[in-house]
């Protein structure tokens, strides 16, 4: 995969700005994450050279958290919540509906580049069971029946 | 804020925020005052355009010199969520939609009517409750560890100084050595919340008694079980109560800096958090020479990256330092060689945040 140079510029100008702070490659990682959707192996490798931590070290550091990722995620990232209560209320079905009307996986985003699923842990809403949270908008008490609506609703927006 | 240089500088504000926020809240000058709950349940029921409106519509009304409207911490009840509160009469609106917000305006707020099918209904006889104070649920309630949760405003220091804010950094910073803080803490019997339930006095004293130039306080903010979202609240709604913790502890053991480590699932917490970290160090009571007293102490926040394990505090301290979050063997304890090899306490939110109350208090 071929990087653009501004974005290895930008993540160097990401890694100096947090020079001073004792160990930050995890901060470091995170505003990547957040700015460009995902970390590849060939960014890790500029922030090795600027850190100074070897490059295998940061591979396990990006493989070990689940927020960081190695191919870029859709512009909207659904998280379908698999804790407790929110199992125990049928959230399976829930994502099973999302990943059949998307025709992805958990994980996976779709080949339009507007829809990343994941299945995560309790969100700390169980009272609104089974959340769902687009781009961190919560949707509380979603049935299987309204997946579509959500979808379309996002999609609506994008005009597709 | 400006900045505050002593104690007696503090005493002051103290006084003052006190009196605004008790005026507030008991309706003085025949004010009254709108609260909107803003925890995360509520939030994700659209909190934020009722409160919102509330705001437009007290603009609108020419209403806003007589009525203020606040976004407070988690109810509690997130089941009958969206809270609007209304003081001083002390009625609570439960599951309050963005379309009843014109309704409120105009029977309760102008009317002074109650609107009955917005009210609290007793699950057991079908009664409808008017007032919070009298919902079994809040009845027998006393909060402690969370003191001013649902009261403040989250985002201002002043409502937090105004609701005992800072009176026990103060005392502890110009009236107790150390080891006197230690020992209140051991007397108390408060016993480690994040579920060990190892006497706090007890871990602080490890660490004090280790002679090391850098000791670090650790907050574990990284609360995963699911169903349990205690130390969110209190991160959400009075996080001023649980830095003034973290520094109170920091100052019992020899810490001089500490570190939040926040599941980045919370992003509501870190951010009020992020918020009160920047207050405390602009009015002073972050950074060096604090109230003028000497004494210095940095805060810094972690975000956590998505993993369970890091709830595990050896874990938790691997990935602060930027490392994957696996468990250390112990011994040693993070007490004797923790973050970066230095003497580290970490204790958690809830820990911390009761701190505060028990050298007000006493043991």
């Amino acid at each position: 995969m071929k990087i653009r140079l501004e974005v290895i510029k930008d993540v160097r100008e990401i890694c100096q700005q947090h020079k001073d702070e004792p160990s930050p490659l995890i901060v470091i990682l995170e505003e990547v994450q957040k700015k460009y959707g995902y970390v590849p192996v060939e960014l890790q490798e500029v922030i090795s050279e600027e850190t100074g931590v070897p490059a295998a070290e940061i591979y396990g550091v990006v493989t070990f958290y689940s927020f960081f990722s190695l191919t870029p995620k859709g512009k909207y990232v659904i998280h379908v919540c698999l804790g407790t209560a929110c199992y125990v209320k049928n959230a399976q079905s829930v994502l099973d509906k999302l990943c059949t009307i998307l025709g992805i996986k958990p994980g996976q985003t779709t080949e339009d580049g507007l829809f990343t699923i994941e299945a995560v842990r309790c969100m700390g809403a169980c009272a609104l069971a089974p959340a769902v949270s687009v781009n961190g908008k919560v949707f509380p008490r979603v049935q299987p029946t309204e997946v579509e609506k959500i979808i379309k609703e996002f999609r609506d927006q994008e005009g597709k | 804020m400006e900045k505050i240089l002593n104690p007696e500088a503090l005493d002051q504000k103290i006084a003052e925020c006190t009196e605004k926020l008790n005026d507030k809240l008991s309706g003085k000058g025949g004010k009254r005052a709108i609260l909107v709950c803003g925890g995360t349940g509520c939030l994700a029921n659209d909190s934020q355009p009722i409160f919102d409106k509330i705001a437009e519509e007290l603009k609108a009304r020419h209403l806003d010199d007589k009525v203020s409207v606040t976004r407070v911490g988690c109810f509690g009840m997130c089941s009958q969520g969206p809270f609007v509160k209304i003081l001083p009469e002390d009625t609570l609106y439960c599951k309050v939609k963005p379309a009843d917000v014109e309704r409120i305006m105009t029977e309760s707020i102008e009317g002074g009517k109650i609107i009955e099918d917005l009210l609290y209904v007793n699950p057991v006889n079908g009664e409808k409750i008017v007032h919070q104070g009298d919902i079994p649920f809040y009845k027998k309630q006393q909060k402690v560890a969370l003191h001013g949760v649902s009261t403040i405003d989250p985002l201002e220091i002043e409502e937090s100084l105004g609701c005992d804010g800072f009176k026990a950094l103060r005392k502890v910073l110009t009236s107790m050595k150390p080891q006197e803080v230690i020992d209140e803490v051991l007397k108390s019997g408060l016993r480690g919340r994040g579920g060990g339930g190892f006497p706090t006095g007890r871990k602080w004293q490890f660490a004090a008694n280790v002679n090391a130039p850098q000791k670090y306080i650790v907050c574990n903010g990284d609360e995963g079980d699911p169903g349990a979202f205690m130390d969110e609240s209190m991160l959400e709604g009075n996080p001023y109560a649980v830095v003034e913790g973290m520094e109170i502890a920091g100052y019992a053991f020899g810490a001089t800096e500490g570190y939040f480590y926040v599941r980045a699932e919370y992003p509501v917490a870190v951010a009020r958090l992020k918020n009160a970290i920047a207050e405390m160090r602009k009015a002073g009571l972050i950074g060096k020479n604090i109230l003028g007293t000497g004494w210095n102490f940095d805060v810094h926040l972690r975000e956590g990256a998505g993993a369970f394990v890091c709830g595990e505090e050896t874990a938790l301290l691997n990935s602060i330092e930027g490392k994957r979050g696996m468990p250390r063997p112990r011994p040693p304890y993070p007490a004797i060689k923790g973050l970066w090899g230095c003497p580290t306490c970490v204790n958690n939110v809830e820990t911390l945040a009761q701190i505060g109350y028990i050298i007000r208090i006493g043991s």
